[in-house]
């Protein structure tokens, strides 16, 4: 009996301790430190008459809860860009997990009265009354990618061309091909989330642009804009077709499963589109040494405009390159295609 | 070979066949002992009848033995991680609970080991912190259900919604890219042919199997999913074994947690989505009663297999991800019916109809 009590609490205390140890040493291993990618920020340019310092103004501003780097890409360089102004002051609320939570917070957004409310909605038709009743009260709302389908509801929609998107990377992909004269090519699509309207867009401009080449797509996957799912569908899609000429992946986040799993099967005889524009996406192009020949662009340096674009219709002001006063209610930003030869200039704007 | 074991075990609780004549009464599909084995036999023809339509679909890759040996590796590697889940999941199932957090589990044990911290102690570091991680997580788990007196449902949807949130706080939301080769190389590497990963789902499979059928765990486990009151009063620590089921799980998703990091070479908060949903529903097709007290690991990694050949063909056939999913459900729905209308109930519903009268009597 004097004996087990010793014993017990030795193996207590050993297990305690490893409990410790283990939790500490785990603890140690959260940090993530490393140099922060550069926001995509435009930068004071004194030649730009628009940089100069005019009232000061409050921007609201509002997006998801990112799961996914891109959203996380457009809250930074939102954050950056109002910070790289004197005159703005940034006013950020949480939109939490989805259109409902958005809405709440944004309702005691309107209540502060900021000067203008730039907003990534969760779903464009969901906040489209939040839209409305902002610019009732007098806020100009300033649409980020989701549109509203009011026109009422925004004063100023800044998107990316999903559609175009699609069409950049067939052109990219049909272009090459009639290039090496392939007769009739087998082309694969992996592609995002298919519940979403923008995977559609895409896939349906990639379908076009492939059709004006006579091209058309063997074997399409849908992913989920994560590197295990497109690891999995880029795995099956590689054993529905043992010979490839040409892939576009829409998403460089899931591009890196891809990439994966073409490695493990050590296939190379045809080459891939990615698409958005990762920098991890940039630099594999510009090393060119995977099957990741060029990506087509969905840059998140849209919300860096936004926030520029937003401070300009609060001071009343109009984009000093055009004629106009004001600025224009539209602004959809062109798909480019990045290439090895291209890349260098295009890293800084990568995510 | 497997399958042959798992009648052995069935066999001291109900009629060994074999062995007694006077008892051989039973025919084999009456006997409620054999019903794993009936069920299992089961999958096995959905498999084949899986791999005819691939043939019947695509005859021009079928025809090649390579084409059709490798894609059985590809099949059997997509079926690697969750499997390994599945085999958590089994245990918990069978002690009358359910983990909803595995999925969430997996990303944050990922998320965690692929810090650029952690990747700095090499593939050593990046194991022991998935695994401990898992387990860790497994443990307040348990301690929340099994002394916190919380239902299962509840305090694993509230692990599932936790353990998201800490992984997409601690990578920052960003994919994070394991720059370490010995880990990306576990997805590369095969043995004799046969892709490791599948090797580490077969070892765990094994072990689960043993703790199962040949072990005091493996029968306590058996017993409180049964009856845990009764499992009480028998003498088993009840609270204390439920916590070890869900750290096993929990175990389980820290090994795939490193599985599915190699295969991606990178880790997030998004990944493994809904891997709970599918190692509940691969458990329950292999025959697990939800309700607990009863399945087999052999039967949870058919069930694997059949969602991972399911879509693999729907890749082959080019078929879009929706009909997928609705195959998928049907499946289940198909599965669990099955479960409550067996066999023997079956063959008397028929003899009592006098359907097949006639039989019996010859």
């Amino acid at each position: 009996m004097t004996n087990s009590i010793p014993d017990t609490s030795r193996r207590r205390l050993l297990f305690g301790g490893t409990a410790i140890a283990a939790g500490a040493l785990l603890t140690a291993c959260t940090s993530n430190e490393q140099t922060p990618t550069p926001a995509q920020t435009k930068g004071e340019d004194t030649s730009n008459p628009n940089a100069a310092a005019g009232k000061a103004v409050t921007i609201g501003f509002s997006a998801p809860a990112a799961d996914h780097g891109w959203i996380a890409a457009i809250t930074n360089n939102a954050k950056a860009q109002a910070g790289a102004y004197k005159d703005v002051t940034f006013k950020q609320v949480e939109a939490g997990k989805d259109a409902a939570a958005q809405r709440a917070a944004l309702d005691t957004l309107i209540a502060e009265k900021p000067d203008v409310i730039v907003l990534l909605p969760h779903d464009g038709k969901e906040l489209n009354a939040f839209g409305l009743k902002a610019m009732e009260a007098g806020i100009p709302v300033v649409n980020l990618d989701r549109a509203f389908p009011d026109a009422l509801a925004y004063r100023l929609q800044i998107k990316g061309d999903n559609y175009g998107m699609g069409v950049a990377a067939g052109h990219y992909i049909g272009k090459a091909l009639k290039a090496k004269n392939v007769a009739s090519p087998v082309i694969g699509e992996i592609a995002g989330m298919d519940e979403l309207e923008l995977t559609q867009e895409r896939s349906a401009g990639f379908k076009a642009a492939l059709a004006t080449y006579g091209f058309t797509v063997a074997n399409r996957r849908a992913a989920r804009f994560t590197a295990d799912s497109g690891q999995k569908e880029a795995q099956n899609l590689l054993q529905a077709l043992p010979k490839i000429d040409a892939i576009w992946n829409h998403d460089d986040d899931q591009g890196i499963g891809v990439l994966a799993a073409i490695t493990a099967a050590n296939r190379s005889e045809f080459f891939m589109v990615g698409g958005a524009g990762s920098k991890k996406a940039i630099e594999d192009i510009a090393a060119d040494k995977t099957v990741l020949k060029a990506t087509v662009t969905y840059s998140p340096s849209m919300a860096s405009s936004a926030i520029s674009l937003a401070r300009l219709i609060a001071q009343g002001r109009g984009m000093s390159d055009l004629v106009e006063l004001q600025v224009p209610k539209e602004v959809i930003l062109a798909s480019e295609t990045i290439t090895k030869e291209n890349a260098s200039t295009y890293l800084k704007l990568g995510f | 070979m497997s399958v042959s074991s798992e009648e052995k075990v069935e066999a001291p609780g109900g009629h060994p066949p074999h062995t007694a004549p006077a008892v051989a009464k039973t025919s084999w599909w009456k006997d409620e002992a054999q019903e794993p084995m009936r069920r299992n036999l089961g999958l096995v023809g959905v498999l084949l009848a899986l791999f005819a339509i691939g043939a019947f679909i695509r005859p021009d890759l079928y025809s090649n033995p390579d084409w059709v040996i490798n894609n059985i590796m590809v099949i059997l590697t997509q079926a690697a991680a969750i499997g390994v889940v599945t085999v958590g999941m089994t245990f918990v199932i069978i002690g009358g609970g359910i983990d909803l957090s595995v999925g969430a589990l997996i990303a944050l044990s990922g998320v965690w080991a692929t810090t650029l911290a952690t990747q700095s102690f090499g593939p050593v570091g990046m194991i022991f912190t998935a695994v401990a991680v898992g387990v860790g997580a497994g443990l307040v788990n348990g301690v929340l259900i099994a002394y916190g007196k919380l239902v299962p449902f509840i305090a694993t949807l509230a692990m599932l919604v936790a353990a998201r949130g800490l992984a997409a706080q601690i990578s920052g939301k960003q994919t994070q890219i394991s720059a370490d080769q010995f880990i990306n190389s576990l997805a590369t590497t095969r043995i004799v042919g046969i892709p490791l990963l599948v090797i580490i789902l077969l070892a765990v499979a094994g072990l689960g199997w043993v703790l199962l059928n040949r072990t005091t765990f493996g029968r306590r486990t058996v017993a409180i999913g049964g009856n845990a009151e009764a499992a009480r009063l028998a003498g088993i620590n009840v609270r204390g074994h439920t916590m070890l089921l869900y750290a096993l799980s929990g175990l389980c998703c820290g090994i795939a947690a490193i599985m599915l990091t190699s295969l991606a070479t990178s880790s997030q908060a998004a990944a493994a989505e809904l891997y709970e949903l599918d190692a509940i529903a691969a458990a329950i097709i292999g025959g697990t009663l939800l309700s607990g007290g009863r399945g087999t690991i052999i039967g949870s990694l058919f069930g694997v297999i059949v969602f991972s050949a399911i879509t693999n063909l729907f890749a082959i056939a080019n078929l879009p991800t929706e009909v997928q999913n609705m195959v998928k459900g049907a499946i289940i729905v198909v599965a669990v019916l099955l479960q409550q209308v067996r066999f023997s109930s079956v063959t008397q519903f028929a003899r009592r109809h006098g359907l097949t009268r006639a039989k019996p009597q010859t």
